[in-house]
């Protein structure tokens, strides 16, 4: 773990990956201490308000407010506890799911494989944005449907991976040893094979924090997120949408830090699949 | 070939088949259709009418057979908000998403491959770095963003573009771009990639080595061995690049499929859901199906068994 600290370390983009998803994190634990003001509150006589623009009570705006005179910056840093909150549970119950799945799978080969494969081809036959719309038709827009939702819409692709490296893993001379020494199936997976998927999986979980989160924000970009007034970065763009004549700010800083959010977790990715496969990096860089 | 083209077809079909249960579960979950279509005052005896004029009062097996017995003819009944056949309301919105989806597909097609070429050609040097920045910038935004910011951009501060609707070629810019700055960026990554794997084998060291000059020995050697992988991962976000265009068309009020789908979901409007569905699902299908018999003829070594 300090050993793979120390390599990111040493990768640019891991180092700036780890400022980004530190500083997002920070924010979405700590809003009420560094936020300048309360999110929720309205101000009518300070609507609109251009960026560093201070209030009639001289308050500044760092990044401006929004229709109801609600400062921006406040909304932008409250707005990562949805993202993160959503896109973290839904990589955690995706990933699970998928790599269980897809660790049966490819230990047990033969129907089961065959059926799951199936299964998994239909999954990603469906337009992700669409299963997602229609499912919260289905079962309503709450916090935890919003997390099942997101999650449904990525754990096929741990199935893949997972499957891929057991059957890779099954002809390689320590896993044949073990099943010749007539190791019981289940510790056969738990001991020998789920170790070995774990950096693969973990990649991939990465990289797909920073599809979590872009989906998140498009369903509240559609208004299918966390209802108002919970300020969501999503939903905060699509009041934005309405007022990008007179208040660009109200769109533009939102989308900001979900720019800056999946770009930490893409790189992330990126940095870890590199320090966690050295063979690769040498190939690669 | 003939019997790999079956299997492969039946598998396709089998995919589809899938998606359709799954989405006629959904529909048939998510709540009782004729309680929509009536009136607030309708006795019992009209609701019991109206079920059973929609086959609603069949068991759930007898309804799926005939709903896939009818879509196979191309029926999808009628839509419950517009008096018109489902598959005419998904179908009259078509053109103008092909429109946006093979617009921006050409876009990302002629910018992401050439710039993927010429940073795996130049690794580690200033141009590639700048390509990495259009990469990363292109899969880290979200689209509905980058759209809103290009409508604030070019069409409320600069005046170049209209901001919505469609029509005119110069309606069709932005959203083709916005789209395609997504779609690029994947094809630029993965062109790179794929393009640096290939340019340390042996048969580019000889091919430079027998003198040939660096452009034929990409364009001929190079990119036709890189071209496989590229395209197999481009088939399999085709799913994602129609979740873009669903997004897109909501950004630049574009009359598309992917708002008639979702204005039918939000509406349960469920035999205009269902033909949706089915029509975007047999486009993924249909698109993956292709890359597959495409490999053939890229690399005749593959054979179809």
């Amino acid at each position: 773990m300090v050993d793979l600290l120390r390599r990111l370390a040493r990768d640019p983009k891991g180092v700036v990956s780890l400022v980004l998803l530190l500083a997002v994190a920070v924010a979405a634990l700590a809003a009420p201490l560094i936020a300048p003001a309360n999110p929720l509150l309205q101000s009518l006589p300070s609507s609109d308000l251009a960026p560093m623009a201070s209030a009639p009570g001289g308050t500044i705006h760092w990044l401006g407010t929004d229709e109801y005179g609600r400062d921006v910056l406040a909304r932008v840093i409250y707005g990562a506890r949805v993202s993160l909150v959503v896109a973290l549970g839904a990589v955690f119950l995706a990933g699970v799911a998928g790599a269980t799945l897809g660790i049966l799978a490819g230990f047990a080969a033969g129907p089961v494989d065959t059926v799951t494969m199936r299964i998994v081809d239909v999954q990603l036959a469906f337009p992700t944005v669409l299963l997602a719309i229609a499912w919260i038709a289905f079962i309503g827009n709450n916090l935890a449907s919003l997390i099942a939702v997101v999650a449904l819409s990525g754990w096929a692709s741990y199935v893949r991976v997972a499957r891929a490296s057991v059957l890779a893993l099954r002809t390689v001379p320590f896993v044949e040893a073990t099943i010749a020494a007539g190791a019981s199936g289940a510790r056969i997976m738990l001991r020998h094979i789920a170790p070995n998927v774990l950096s693969p999986i973990i990649v991939l979980a990465t990289l797909q924090l920073g599809r979590a989160v872009l989906l998140e924000s498009t369903l509240s970009f559609l208004g299918l997120g966390i209802q108002p007034p919970t300020p969501s970065w999503g939903s905060m763009l699509a009041d934005g949408r309405a007022q990008l004549d007179t208040a660009w700010w109200i769109a533009a800083f939102p989308g900001l830090a979900i720019t800056l959010l999946v770009l930490g977790a893409n790189l992330l990715g990126d940095a870890l699949r590199d320090a966690l496969d050295p063979r690769f990096e040498q190939r690669h860089v | 070939m003939q019997g790999y083209l079956t299997r492969r077809i039946a598998h396709s079909l089998l995919a589809l088949i899938g998606v359709t249960l799954v989405a006629f579960v959904f529909v048939n979950a998510s709540g009782d259709p004729a309680a929509l279509l009536l009136p607030g005052d309708a006795t019992p005896a009209q609701a019991a009418e109206l079920r059973r004029s929609l086959g609603l009062d069949r068991p759930f097996l007898a309804q799926y057979g005939l709903f896939v017995w009818q879509a196979a003819h191309g029926n999808f009944g009628t839509s419950l908000r517009q008096q018109l056949p489902a598959a005419q309301v998904i179908l009259t919105n078509a053109p103008a998403t092909a429109e946006l989806a093979v617009g921006a597909s050409v876009v990302s097609v002629v910018l992401g491959v050439p710039l993927g070429i010429v940073a795996a050609s130049y690794r580690g040097r200033l141009y590639d770095w700048l390509t990495s920045v259009f990469v990363l910038i292109g899969q880290s935004a979200p689209i509905f963003w980058l759209g809103l910011m290009a409508i604030w951009i070019f069409s409320l501060e600069l005046r170049l573009l209209p901001p919505f609707g469609r029509g005119t070629l110069a309606q069709l810019v932005l959203p083709v771009m916005t789209l395609a700055w997504y779609v690029s960026a994947l094809l630029t990554r993965m062109t790179r990639a794929s393009m640096l794997e290939v340019l340390d084998q042996d048969y580019i060291r000889t091919a430079r080595s027998k003198g040939l000059s660096w452009i034929p020995v990409i364009l001929k050697h190079a990119l036709r061995n890189a071209a496989i992988p590229v395209l197999t991962v481009f088939g399999l976000q085709f799913g994602e690049l129609l979740g873009g265009v669903v997004v897109t068309e909501t950004v630049f009020a574009w009359p598309g499929m992917g708002r008639a789908i979702v204005d039918a979901i939000d509406a349960r409007d469920y035999p205009v859901v269902l033909a949706g569905v089915v029509v975007v699902a047999t486009m993924f299908v249909a698109v993956n199906l292709l890359v597959d018999l495409s490999y053939g003829l890229l690399d005749p070594r593959i054979r179809y068994q």
